[in-house]
């Protein structure tokens, strides 16, 4: 570093033969990743967790998955809570896919509204459904029945 | 353009051209709604009338539409007394009550009620008011009554009392934002129009101008619309009473206004207007109310495919 800081070291983190690495979430959503994954219950191998890593864009949290690979659904939430989230595919010790998560247009079923008077809270036969949008940084959401927007905190109203 | 089997739900999907393909068809309905004219351009048609909560007027304007119409009006009873009561979804009154109507006017107390109901509706589904949400059947006529008692084009337009919670003076500044309005705000600081909502219309290159005072806004606009501050709204008694006299609209305070100066007011009124007010040139708010009619038929002839 031209200021003479200590340069950041790199997140080494222990290798997994089968797997999927989560990396660059947004720093303390870490664990609302394990909640959209149903970690621990629906998980079988070794799962690392790593909070607030430095890195060269400033703090960032890690989860390493082994034996299992994420579903489009999955990929989805996540990047409502961490839209610059990456995922790498591992196979056979080797990143044999690695993707930006995609911020999908219309979310199903995924957020709860927070409007306790919307028609999607009440005992209909429809899941909650939400635009997406985004704010600069932020991820938006916008209730296609209430309109109501919720915009922060949206990893407490994941369903 | 075709509103054949179109939901009427929000008025953020009307366009200006559609908006005045409908103010055009409701000011041709005109004479058949004040019974001048007989018609039976509905004659064997049914409109469902839904409404799980009470709102007389709106209903009651629905029902003598369709009738204007020649068509025949089914109402939900009351909602205590049937299967609702027993914990049917809307869903499910929505699929057996399309198959009794060629339209369903709802109103529900649960907001995005109409959304829902639309997605399980074959037959148009109009959206007579659902919470706090949309009542977009309420800006046609406040946008009709504009149009016959004064002029939506350059219009400036006041618009007095709870800008806070009522979504359809939110509605009525986007819409009106459509037709290049100035618009002045007028209200209580607790019951300020919501600044996201300014935003958007400034962002619009719409003139907003905000106030708490009638007196100074009055001299320059060609509409005054007020609505109905509620008690409720006040923890205080006493502050309410502070804030409704002071945007009380008088006969005095009319005397520094233009004399073509309308004015309107979403009944029914507490005490926002003196009644006194009745009996001056201004007094728009009978007609107002009267022009739903004519708004109504023209909605549900398009809709179900009686007019183009
Ligand atoms: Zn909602």
């Amino acid at each position: 570093m031209s200021n003479g800081e200590t340069p950041v070291p790199e997140i080494r983190v222990h290798p997994i033969k089968n797997g999927t690495v989560i990396d660059h979430i947004t720093a303390g959503q870490a664990l609302n990743v394990l909640n959209i994954l149903n970690i621990p219950n629906a998980a079988s191998g070794v799962i690392s967790i790593i909070i607030n890593a430095p890195s060269v864009h400033g703090i960032k949290d890690v989860v390493k998955i082994e034996g299992r690979e994420l579903n489009v659904d999955e990929v989805d939430k996540i990047s409502l809570i961490s839209p610059k989230a990456t995922i790498n595919i591992i196979r056979n010790f080797e990143v044999s896919e690695k993707t930006h998560v995609h911020i999908p247009e219309i979310v199903g079923g995924v957020v709860k509204c927070i409007n306790p008077n919307c028609i999607s809270n009440s005992n209909e036969p429809v899941s909650s459904k939400f635009t997406v949008s985004t704010d600069g940084q932020r991820i938006v959401l916008r209730c296609l029945y209430c309109e109501r927007i919720i915009s922060e905190d949206i990893g407490n109203h994941l369903l | 353009m075709t509103f054949k089997d179109l939901h009427i739900i929000s008025m953020k999907s009307f366009s200006r051209d559609m908006i005045d393909h409908i103010l055009d068809t409701a000011e041709k309905l005109e004479p058949i709604a004040s019974g001048k004219t007989k018609s039976d351009m509905l004659d064997g048609k049914v409109l469902a009338v839904m409404f799980f909560e009470p709102s007389t007027r709106t209903r009651m304007s629905f029902e003598t539409a369709m009738m204007r119409l020649g068509g025949d009006v089914l109402s939900l009873g009351s909602v205590d007394a049937s299967s609702i009561a027993k914990g049917e979804t809307l869903a499910d009154t929505i699929r057996v009550v399309q198959g009794y109507s060629n339209a369903i006017v709802l109103r529900h107390n649960k907001e995005g009620a109409a959304q829902l109901a639309s997605e399980f509706s074959s037959v148009p589904i109009i959206n007579a008011g659902d919470g706090a949400g949309h009542h977009p059947t309420q800006t046609f006529l406040d946008l009709y009554t504009i149009r016959r008692e004064s002029h939506l084009e350059g219009l400036k337009i006041a618009l007095a009392g709870d800008l806070k919670y009522g979504r359809t003076v939110h509605s009525l500044c986007y819409a009106l934002s459509l037709y290049g309005a100035e618009i002045t705000l007028i209200s209580p600081k607790e019951l300020r129009m919501p600044a996201e909502i300014i935003e958007d219309l400034r962002s619009r290159n719409i003139k907003v101008t905000e106030t708490d005072s009638i007196e100074e806004a009055i001299a320059d606009v060609d509409v005054l619309y007020a609505t109905r501050i509620q008690k409720e709204r006040f923890p205080d008694p006493a502050e309410y009473r502070k804030v409704a006299n002071s945007l009380q609209i008088t006969t005095e305070l009319l005397e520094k206004a233009k004399p073509d100066l309308k004015v309107m007011h979403p009944l029914p009124r507490t005490n926002e207007i003196d009644p006194k007010v009745d009996d001056t040139p201004h007094a728009c708010y009978f007609k107002q109310s009267f022009y739903g009619v004519p708004v109504r038929m023209a909605l549900l002839a398009l809709v179900m495919g009686a007019l183009e």
